[in-house]
């Protein structure tokens, strides 16, 4: 009885949702159903807000990430983040490593239905080393023939080493030999711009309705701290592959509130996470939460050219007696990677990077030979070492500072710990103002050693946080970049890099890995040590 | 009246002028500068971003340029969003606030009066203990505690509302930023009107009222809550400016485009001119509300005068 009328409330419940529901439909069937089953939608967070749309002035890995979609390159990255040819179709390179000519594709075109020709990127890199261009990035294409003279006004752009054989034929000369230059041609600064809309708006050609690109999307709508919108651009080569036709870009600083609108279905990916909330998150996410190798190392700079610190065994000796298993594991919930060398596995134009010869020690015994390393370098209980390290303000910067005061703890080493924020901290460093150690990352702009091991040259002003000064080192780098052959040129770098491990001008720490929050309806998304995930790869289900 | 309000406003621009003098020295104590990134730049381009910006004339004359732009109304560049101007930012971002910060400002008022009034009249009752309970629990909590607790029961939950975004200006995406703000405010206003309220009904021309006989209802609201209201009134400059001018805490919690946001991030990024611009406005505002509080001031107490 009791169950006949359960049934019976149960049934008329239903009955009534079912005529409301049928009801609205039949409303807002006829508003909804077309664009519902016509447009798919990718709701995309991005850590960061975008300083510009402008490629040109652009120096962030979240700007790159909206360009990229926006934009095509003379190659470009796949969904593994394989260089692939973007507008340039094939190319050639000289057999002295300096001049390459590229055949650009005959259909490529801007999304107002302009060629795009190899004037276009004549151009574009002329703008981008035009000193008043103020471009952030510039020095990444410096490998250019005549491109630093221009962009440090000793020289006019019309001297730079590009030039258009014909509409499709672009020809790019090197100051020397460059392996990597390829690579760097995937940076968004490498991408043309649209001469047309720069002469018409000026500095606003970035905005909505000014704005030309030539990649598989094209900008509807750039609202600050919103959110950008991009729609399918059918003008694109390969739009007929291109599945998603409209893609928003959120800026999503606050990793917490990314968090909740990926987990209430409002995002599709994240490109990061809340730290602190890693083991509720892999519980909660499973496999939407994804953890990849990434092209970054975490670091502590050491000023090595102070008295307290120049002796080479007292870097060591600190380097020694870190636990990266246990920073990694316990602090960062392995997100990051114990890291025993300078350049990150897995870089291309390398081998195994050179990692330092205790990485497969006990802590036991590395702490033992550190205790030994900091007395013979004159440091005992009775005379301590006395370390600050500073780092900029967050709770995993703090964490791991307080981690690492505590294992050099039992080499009688005192440490002092001082935080300010992120532009005070970098100015510091950069300004060469007065530091013990201080905590710096690194994510490569391109994947090749050079590009981790250039930052301790001794005339590398902007980076050598640490007044690192070798002649032994430099010259390896010299002979390096003078290399053409891609084998020898690995093994150089190496030797450079053996001599970084030994001399720690930075100590590694930890390698970065990219944590990304993933919907199982999101497909083609490839893990990838870049991290980049174009937009035109992917497609959504269900 | 209309020469009272005239003077406050002409003797509100010196006001501005120290408090835009202050602002724009102080921010260049700050170490660092707008182009220090977390990757240095190479020293040509940082020389060639200097010079674009004038950041490389001496201090006074930037000052004096920031001036001299200032009075034709342009506020300059963004430094750091740099495909907008600062006159831009503020004119996008303003009105989203003064949305949030209205709607949240007008349900604080209702709520936070009509409980302070029930737990004046209700006083040592169970309903003025549930008034003071939510109250305390009210101030007490943090915003970045309630939003997030909200919108994890909200919307991820139940799934009844978003989680975050503008949205265009939905009615849904403004619930959950316009509950966090309003909710503090909700519990300062009661225990502001309480607490006058209990004053005001133990005073003498309540007990005269009472005594002419005049309905309960006629006492409390028409009496009673007109002069109880007065340190709320008063509490509202303040409050108003800074609801209105945003909450950096709701809108990036909520991923809102507002004004709130502009003030932090200027100051982290060392965007001299977002700060600047961001600065004036909350400052006009703070101006503007006090001026507003002291004229409704008049309207409620008889014995203020403006003539």
């Amino acid at each position: 009885m009791t169950t006949d009328i359960a049934l019976d409330g149960g049934c008329r419940r239903l009955a009534l949702r079912t005529a409301v529901m049928a009801a609205v439909l039949a409303f807002a069937g006829p508003l909804m159903a077309p664009s519902a089953l016509a447009e798919v939608v990718y709701h995309r967070g991005n850590t960061g807000e975008p300083e510009t749309l402008d490629q040109h002035k652009t120096s962030t890995t979240y700007e790159g990430h909206i360009l990229r979609d926006l934009y095509e390159g003379l190659v470009v990255y796949d969904a593994a983040a394989n260089v692939v040819p973007g507008v340039a179709e094939s190319w050639t390179v000289s057999d002295d490593g300096t001049v390459y000519t590229f055949n650009l594709r005959s259909d490529a075109k801007w999304s107002n239905g302009d060629p795009v020709t190899a004037e276009d990127f004549v151009y574009s890199f002329q703008r981008i080393m035009t000193p008043e261009t103020g471009a952030k990035y510039a020095n990444i294409l410096y490998p250019i023939r005549g491109a630093e003279a221009a962009n440090t006004g000793d020289a006019g752009v019309d001297a730079m080493g590009v030039r258009a054989v014909d509409a499709t034929t672009l020809e790019i000369t090197l100051e020397s030999p460059t392996p990597y230059f390829i690579e760097l041609l995937t940076h968004q600064t490498g991408l043309p711009v649209h001469k047309g809309s720069i002469d018409e708006h000026g500095a606003e050609f970035v905005r909505p309705g000014n704005l030309v690109s030539n990649g598989a999307y094209a900008l509807a709508e750039s609202v600050p701290n919103s959110h950008i919108k991009m729609v399918k651009n059918a003008n694109f080569h390969d739009a007929a592959n291109v599945q998603i036709d409209t893609v928003f870009f959120y800026p999503t600083e606050d990793r917490g509130a990314a968090l909740r609108r990926f987990q209430a279905g409002e995002l599709h990916s994240n490109n990061d996470a809340p730290t602190e909330q890693i083991a509720t998150i892999k519980e909660q996410l499973g496999d939407q939460f994804r953890v990849a190798p990434f092209l970054g190392t975490y670091y502590y700079a050491v000023k090595a050219d102070k008295e307290k610190l120049a002796d080479v065994r007292v870097r060591q000796a600190l380097s020694m007696a870190i636990d990266r298993q246990f920073l990694a594991e316990e602090i960062w919930a392995d997100t990051m990677v114990a890291g025993y060398s300078f350049v990150p596995p897995g870089i291309g134009n390398y081998g195994e990077p050179a990692y330092a010869d205790y990485k497969d020690m006990s802590m036991i015994d590395r702490e033992d030979k550190a205790i030994a390393l900091l007395a013979e370098a004159g440091y005992s209980p009775d005379n301590p070492l006395t370390i600050e390290i500073r780092y900029n303000t967050s709770e995993n910067h703090k964490n791991t500072a307080l981690a690492i005061a505590d294992m050099w703890k039992p080499l009688g080493v005192t440490v002092e710990l001082l935080n300010t924020d992120v532009s005070t901290h970098y100015a510091h460093l950069r300004d060469k103002g007065d530091f013990d150690v201080a905590r710096a990352g690194w994510i490569g702009d391109y994947s090749d050693p050079q590009n981790f091991l250039f930052m301790v040259e001794s005339d590398n002003d902007g980076f050598n946080y640490a007044n690192y000064n070798n002649p032994d080192y430099d010259a390896l780098m010299d002979a390096a970049a003078a290399e053409t052959d891609l084998q020898k040129r690995a093994e150089i770098l190496f030797q450079a890099e053996t001599i970084f491990m030994r001399d720690l001008p930075f100590i590694p720490i930890l390698y970065y890995g990219s944590m990304s929050m993933v919907s199982d309806k999101l497909i083609g998304w490839e893990d990838n040590i870049q991290n980049v995930h174009a937009t035109r790869w992917m497609r959504i289900e269900g | 009246m209309y020469s009272y309000v005239f003077r406050r406003v002409f003797s509100a621009l010196p006001t501005l002028f120290v408090v835009i003098t202050i602002s724009f020295f102080l921010m260049r104590v700050a170490p660092g500068g707008p182009f220090n990134l977390e990757r240095p730049l190479e020293a040509k381009v940082m020389e060639n971003l200097m010079r674009i910006y004038n950041l490389d004339k001496p201090l006074w004359e930037q000052y004096a340029i920031y001036l001299y732009n200032l009075f034709q109304g342009d506020l300059g560049p963004s430094y750091f969003f740099r495909d907008f101007s600062v006159a831009e930012l503020i004119a996008q971002g303003l009105p989203i606030s003064v949305q949030l910060g209205g709607l949240a400002l007008l349900l604080a008022l209702t709520i936070g009066c009509g409980l302070g009034v029930i737990g004046a009249i209700k006083q040592n009752q169970p309903a003025d203990f549930g008034v003071i309970a939510l109250a305390t629990i009210g101030i007490t909590i943090p915003n970045f505690v309630v939003a997030p607790v909200l919108t994890l029961f909200l919307a991820v939950h139940f799934d009844i509302l978003p989680a975050g975004g503008w949205g265009d200006g939905a009615l849904a995406n403004k619930v959950l930023p316009v509950l966090t703000l309003a909710l503090p405010q909700v519990a300062v206003i009661a225990r502001l009107t309480r607490g006058s309220m209990i004053e005001a009904l133990h005073s003498h021309h309540i007990r005269t009222a009472r005594a002419y006989g005049l309905p309960g209802r006629v006492v409390v609201v028409r009496h009673a809550l007109r002069s109880a209201l007065l340190p709320v009134v008063s509490y509202m400059g303040p409050a108003a400016a800074a609801l209105l001018t945003g909450s950096v805490v709701v809108e990036t919690i909520f991923g809102i485009p507002g004004i709130g946001r502009y003030f932090v991030q200027g100051a982290l990024n060392r965007d001299y001119t977002l700060v600047m611009g961001t600065v004036i406005v909350i400052a006009v505002f703070v101006v503007l509300f006090n001026l507003i509080v002291d004229l409704l001031y008049s309207l409620l107490d008889p014995r203020v005068r403006y003539d």
